[in-house]
């Protein structure tokens, strides 16, 4: 149930990308996009009644969630940083160039 | 810091930010420091330092904020963050791999344990937190010049 | 200190150089020409050693454990046949652009920007080719990605950062599936390592996840290689950045970011099946057609050779697609000439674009007789690329085709012949009207490019005429080594852990 969750998240995400016409609504779409792929990741390594999986005295390695998409979606969640302040720094430097952040008015470049 | 109600916002802001700063920067710190121990480590440690200086930014205006970390500075520390990172690593080689934990280990929960881990985990907190100040700094630069 | 340890300074020099041009470039004037020459330098004479210490070595292929901890549980970095040709490739074009762009980016601010950018870039491409792990792939394609697009950005005029902007959103959109993509293998194989993957792959059955991660990286790796559906970014993004990284991009990065990843996850790791190679086909030879038929009707000389770069991206596909040995490798000659010769006509139209000013193929004419140098070299690429025979374009589009009609595709092999034809008509359009032809007025005092940009372009020249040599017998095991592993499919899986397990 949860995994369609994700999947509407990312399909809000995508609709965001493809359809809006404000870049910084695009850049928003591209942000929502990646939570819902990270969120996905880590539900995946997710197991009921699991706990942190953090090596702590007096504890037992047991029952633990899986470790592992949690560092992946550290290290995704590192690229979607860099990603987004680029191209969010892209984003106005085009303003100051157009005087706009609308797609439709930014069509120096012939398909 | 100087009162200066021309830059920044209201009063209360600036008095609660000049209280609070210092310890945000502190947990920052200690995050990095143990890393390795609990959850946490140099990427959410760094991002911790950094918006420690942003909140100074946000409340005194750009300027206070630059005269303690500029922006060479800045770049500068994240080049050498990522060095540091790279060197920690290539000591590897000296034990036969790269990335080779050649420090001794120590024993578990003690703060000086883990070999290399405590040491990589200050370099990328340094780079993470200047790395995102800079960005910052890069943005609000960019937004004035207009 | 064994023969591998040369296996991770591929990713070591190019980052140790990057961070260390930020830091000192602004300080110590020319300091960042001196690095990133060494730094390209020793990387294109290693990736050479790399091929001579990988004949001796046994089975063909070496491994790297990082850290030290074994393949399934650490990461660890491959280098085989096909590894060892991409690095190849990828280092000389590199080691040509850098040295151009030693005198081409005078025209631009800030060089120790630019060469940290390049470096990170080299640097993402060197890792994907040598690692072993998915995750780490992908890690290495965003920075190579993030890279690429702030190099596109870099001019920072209008139409650059609108080329980037679109280029950054499909490429992380791009990122997204593959990432997703990943997701699945993950949880479908509770495990990262590629040949560890691959082996469990093939003790299990399942309906319905391979496929779908199939079509996942598919899109993917398809809009960062720009197949045809996907190629709207690229005829953007590759003409607005400076010319040396539109070589870059156009050579080398599109291929190592699309093409040999989707080699890798297609045929080592989920085996190929006859409807992969199916889809591959049709969208290679849909490419060829597409990009050729737009090239046609462009001015602009930039533009025209990206559209150049959609239509034998094509070919590359078409020919890896068929599946056989032979056509394997002419797909895989075709990439390592195209990256040749593509990089050198993109150099040219930066050396043109650097004498005039212009790129407009309306406004040029007679640059033949004041740039001589450059004609010429633009005449042998240009003779590459269309197919024409002592050129090293001949011989891995003859194989192309031949491999086609060997396999019964006459379909496509027609395909082909007429992909090339309109090649040649279009660069027709090239010489005409750049190089031969009067001189404008205005061009009159223009003068030949400087050394360092004449001296890449000479010796990517003289590769494309003596390409055709790699098919003599004692040279092929260059490209035979790269086949094998592709034809070994998910062989590949026992192979390194046989290696790793030693």
């Amino acid at each position: 149930m949860l995994y369609f969750l994700c999947l509407i998240l990312f399909c809000v995400g995508l609709y965001g990308v493809l359809r809006k016409r404000n870049l910084v609504k695009m850049i928003i779409g591209l942000g929502i996009m990646e939570y819902a792929m990270n969120l996905f990741f880590v539900l995946l390594g997710y197991r009921f009644d699991g706990r942190a999986p953090i090596y702590a005295k007096d504890q037992e390695i047991l029952n633990m969630v899986d470790p592992l998409p949690q560092a992946l979606v550290l290290t995704s969640i590192v690229i979607g940083l860099g990603v987004t302040a680029l191209v969010i720094s892209i984003a106005v430097r085009i303003y100051e160039k157009y005087g706009t952040f609308d797609i439709t008015k930014i069509k120096r470049l012939k398909g | 810091m100087r009162n200066n109600p021309e830059t920044g916002m209201t009063l209360i802001v600036k008095t609660i930010t000049r209280l609070t700063v210092g310890l945000i920067l502190l947990f920052g710190i200690y995050i990095i420091l143990h890393g390795h121990l609990s959850p946490g480590g140099g990427f959410a440690g760094g991002v911790i330092v950094a918006l420690s200086f942003v909140h100074l930014m946000l409340a005194f205006g750009k300027d206070i904020a630059v005269s303690r970390v500029s922006k060479n500075l800045a770049s500068n520390l994240e080049s050498i963050g990522a060095l540091m990172f790279l060197s920690i690593a290539l000591l590897g080689f000296l034990g036969g791999s790269f990335f080779l934990n050649i420090l001794p280990k120590g024993t578990p929960f003690n703060l000086f344990s883990a070999g290399i881990i405590p040491l990589c985990n200050i370099a990328i907190g340094i780079k993470v937190g200047v790395g995102l100040f800079a960005i910052f700094l890069a943005l609000v630069v960019l937004e004035r010049s207009k | 200190m064994n023969n591998t340890t040369i296996i991770p300074l591929f990713v070591i020099i190019p980052l140790a150089a990057a961070f260390l041009i930020s830091l000192v470039g602004k300080f110590i004037r020319r300091s960042s020409e001196t690095i990133i020459f060494i730094s390209s330098l020793v990387l294109l004479v290693f990736s050479l050693y790399a091929r001579f210490l990988l004949n001796s070595s046994a089975g063909k292929i070496m491994i790297y454990k990082i850290g030290g901890w074994a393949p399934p549980f650490g990461i660890c970095m491959v280098l085989d046949g096909l590894s060892c040709f991409m690095l190849i490739t990828v280092n000389l074009i590199a080691f040509f652009v850098a040295v151009y762009s030693l005198s081409y980016m005078e025209q631009y601010t800030d060089k120790p920007k630019f060469f940290t950018l390049f470096s990170l870039m080299v640097c993402g491409m060197n890792g994907l080719i040598i690692t072993g792990d998915l995750f780490n792939l992908f890690v290495f394609l965003e920075i190579a990605s993030i890279a690429s697009y702030a190099l596109v950005a870099f001019g920072t005029e209008a139409e650059e950062l609108e080329a980037s902007f679109k280029y950054a959103i499909m490429g992380s959109v791009a990122s997204a599936f593959i990432f997703i993509g990943i997701a699945f293998l993950y949880s479908f194989t509770s495990t990262l390592n590629m040949a560890d993957m691959a082996r469990v792959l093939s003790n299990k059955q399942n309906e319905w996840v391979i496929p779908f991660v199939g079509v996942l990286f598919l899109m993917g790796f398809g809009l960062k290689s720009a197949l045809v559906p996907f190629h709207a970014w690229l005829p953007d993004a590759h003409p607005s950045a400076p010319a040396s990284i539109s070589a870059m991009l156009s050579g080398v990065l599109i291929k190592t970011l699309g093409i040999y990843s989707l080699i890798r996850i297609f045929f080592n790791i989920i085996g190929p099946t006859q409807g992969y190679l199916t889809v591959l086909m049709f969208l290679g030879a849909i490419s060829m057609i597409v990009g050729v038929v737009l090239a046609l009707s462009q001015w602009d000389l930039k533009r025209l050779l990206a559209y150049h770069s959609i239509s034998q991206i094509g070919y590359v596909v078409l020919g890896i697609g068929l599946g056989t040995p032979l056509g394997v490798l002419g797909g895989l000659f075709h990439l390592f000439n195209h990256s040749v010769f593509k990089s050198l006509l993109f150099l040219n139209s930066g050396a043109v674009d650097y004498a005039t000013g212009t790129r407009d193929l309306k406004e040029t004419g007679g640059l033949g007789k004041l740039m001589p140098v450059t004609a010429k070299t633009n005449l042998v690429a240009s003779m590459s690329i269309a197919g024409i025979p002592p050129f090293n374009g001949f011989f891995s589009k003859a194989i192309i085709i031949i491999a086609c009609l060997e396999k019964g595709n006459f379909g496509y092999a027609i395909c082909a012949v007429i992909g090339s034809i309109l090649t040649l008509a279009s660069f027709m359009k090239v010489q005409k009207f750049a190089f031969l032809g009067e001189i404008k007025d205005k061009f009159k005092n223009i003068k030949e490019a400087p050394f360092a940009m004449l001296f890449s372009m000479v010796c990517l020249a003289i590769i494309c005429i003596f390409g055709g040599l790699m098919l003599i017998p004692s040279l092929r095991f260059f490209l035979d080594d790269a086949v094998a592993v592709i034809l070994k499919g998910t062989g590949y899986a026992s192979v390194v852990l046989e290696a790793a397990a030693k």
